[in-house]
């Protein structure tokens, strides 16, 4: 029988499919109905330390490649969030509380606020190419990534997961730095930094001009970021970007992941997906001859010279 | 993007906007619409088919520049989006309040297209602001008229008369769309009946492909599983008549 349940960081999951953070987790009765429709762990809104509305209108547009978006990181603030983080708990599934912020600080005081509200680990959002001053702002020099993984290891007494943006010249180079400053697992890749023109309006389609590219487009992407990823540390590393079916959860643990983040195929086949892709990759482990997900994780780096 | 056909004032403060192209759509579908520069919000579509249309309410700043614009200029159009209404049975009790008609003028086509009869309690402040009065009439149905402030037919509340509706006559479905506390008192009235209905809610969206979670209603969500519900549904709803998200996803009461 094929198993695939994992365990990563101390954190059991039931499958290795996790809910991607900004999709349907503002709530905490949502992300209860994403656990029901099978995901393995959810990964929180990222949140910050007061309410911000995000950015104006229009936040998504939908093209034939994926989705490109804005959101701006709408959140109610840490203080109203934490009752969401423990509604969601009602769940059954392990909750990764996302936080952004604006200093190295600023980020460690929340991943600690997060996890005193019953997060079972803490995702931090070094990587969101839209929000002026936030994310990838934050996360885009090796130095500020250690310190922010530093300080957050001090703050929480959970699994700290740094959260990676793409948008550099090597994702591996960040990584590394995730791993000097205590981080426990890697989340890899965020959205590419990514722009759409109406030519008929001749103006860019998103309220914030640009924002950030999700789905199938960049799954490539990030299959190669983790694969980079894989032979620079040694902490676990959770594929994100443009999974959508069994076949492209095996391509990231191939390159080395030890779970999967969805969102953007949310949009296209509802929550029901988690479900799909866990049947998808058990079938994938059956016909490889693996009967667990970890004798799957990196085998795309055998041979190599 | 589209380019607008023909721009008109249905009341006072609501207006209609209709495209050369086509666009099927359920009754209770709605479209996200782009204003450039301004804003993209959800609205009804008001007539589907060949030269859709969609009707609104000038409001805000984003309806504001909407109403500004002329025909022949462009505007973006996403959609047809979400869950409509499902007509059953044979006698309609179809329910509007204000700008909630820009929802049920196709509804109430679509079912006297497929031989119900239709009842159609349409509610509005004024005579003035009452919505798709002989577009509805044109249609088949019998319209029952309340205002606020009695200036046509019942004076008092769209609740009201729809009770009175129910007192008279026998109906298989009730359907509805307009302000939260006329849904909750339609369904507290529904359910001491033990009658079904369904009625389209409305809550600030963003992206109304039903990722957000901006919209979202105890766990649902009004873009993608709504906007239109069934009785077992709202009676499910707790946050329904109390609670809302805000642009930052504090909840809010209503």
């Amino acid at each position: 029988m094929t198993d695939l349940s994992v365990e990563l960081c101390g954190l059991r999951l039931k499958n290795p499919t996790m809910l991607a953070s900004g999709v349907l987790d503002e709530t905490g009765k949502s992300m209860i109905e994403v656990a029901r429709a099978g995901a393995g762990a959810i990964v929180t809104k990222s949140v910050g330390r007061e309410p911000r509305a995000g950015h104006p209108n229009p936040s998504v547009v939908e093209l034939e490649i994926g989705l490109l978006n804005a959101m701006g990181l709408p959140n109610p603030g840490i203080e109203l969030y934490a009752q969401e983080v423990r509604e969601a708990r009602k769940g059954g599934v392990p909750i990764i509380g996302s936080v952004f912020g604006g200093t190295e600080e600023e980020i460690a005081e929340l991943a600690g606020q997060i996890a005193k509200a019953g997060a079972d680990a803490v995702e931090l959002n070094l990587s969101c190419p839209h929000a002026k001053g936030y994310g990838a702002e934050l996360g885009s020099t090796p130095e500020r990534v250690e310190a922010c993984c530093r300080l957050a290891k001090m703050e929480a007494r959970v699994p700290i997961f740094a959260k990676l943006t793409p948008n550099t010249s090597s994702i591996a180079e960040l990584a590394r730095a995730a791993e000097r400053g205590g981080a426990d697992g890697i989340v890899a890749i965020n959205t590419l930094k990514a722009m759409a023109i109406s030519p008929e309006a001749r103006m860019p389609i998103l309220g914030n001009r640009f924002g950030g590219l999700s789905g199938p487009a960049i799954k490539p992407v990030g299959v190669r970021c983790v694969y980079e990823i894989f032979e620079a540390v040694k902490i676990p590393i959770i594929g994100v970007g443009g999974v959508s079916s069994g076949r492209d959860a095996a391509e990231y643990m191939m390159a080395g992941a030890r779970a999967v983040q969805i969102g953007t195929a949310v949009w296209t086949q509802g929550t029901a997906v988690f479900g799909r892709v866990c049947k998808e990759l058990a079938q994938l482990m059956e016909d490889n001859n693996c009967r667990k997900v970890s004798e799957m994780v990196g085998v795309a780096h055998a041979g190599r010279p | 993007m589209l380019k607008i056909k023909e721009h008109r004032d249905e009341t006072p403060s609501i207006k209609t906007i209709r495209f050369f192209e086509k666009l099927d759509a359920d009754p209770g579908q709605f479209a996200m619409v782009w204003v450039p520069g301004v804003d993209e919000f959800p609205m009804s579509i008001s007539y589907a088919g060949k030269h859709f249309g969609i009707t609104y309410q000038v409001v805000g700043d984003g309806t504001k520049a909407l109403a500004k614009m002329r025909v022949g200029e462009k505007i973006g159009i996403r959609g047809p989006y979400g869950r409509g209404f499902e007509i059953k049975g044979k006698r309609l009790l179809v329910v509007a309040g204000g700008t909630g008609m820009a929802a049920l003028g196709l509804l109430v086509e679509a079912a006297k297209a497929r031989r119900s009869a239709v009842d159609l309690v349409l509610g509005a402040r004024t005579s003035k602001e009452l919505l798709f009065e002989a577009r509805a009439k044109r249609a088949g149905a019998r319209v029952h008229v309340s205002t606020d402030d009695g200036s046509k037919g019942f004076k008092g509340l769209a609740t009201e008369l729809a009770k009175s509706a129910l007192d008279d006559g026998e109906y298989d479905l009730i359907c509805a769309c307009g302000p939260e506390r006329m849904i909750v008192g339609l369904l507290r009235i529904a359910k001491g009946r033990h009658m079904k209905m369904q009625a389209s809610l409305e809550r600030m969206m963003k992206c109304g492909i039903g990722i957000c979670d901006s919209c979202a209603l105890d766990g649902k969500h009004v873009c993608k599983d709504g906007p239109v519900f069934d009785s077992d549904e709202l009676e499910a709803f707790e946050e329904l008549g109390k609670t809302k998200l805000d642009l930052s996803g504090r909840k809010t009461p209503i």
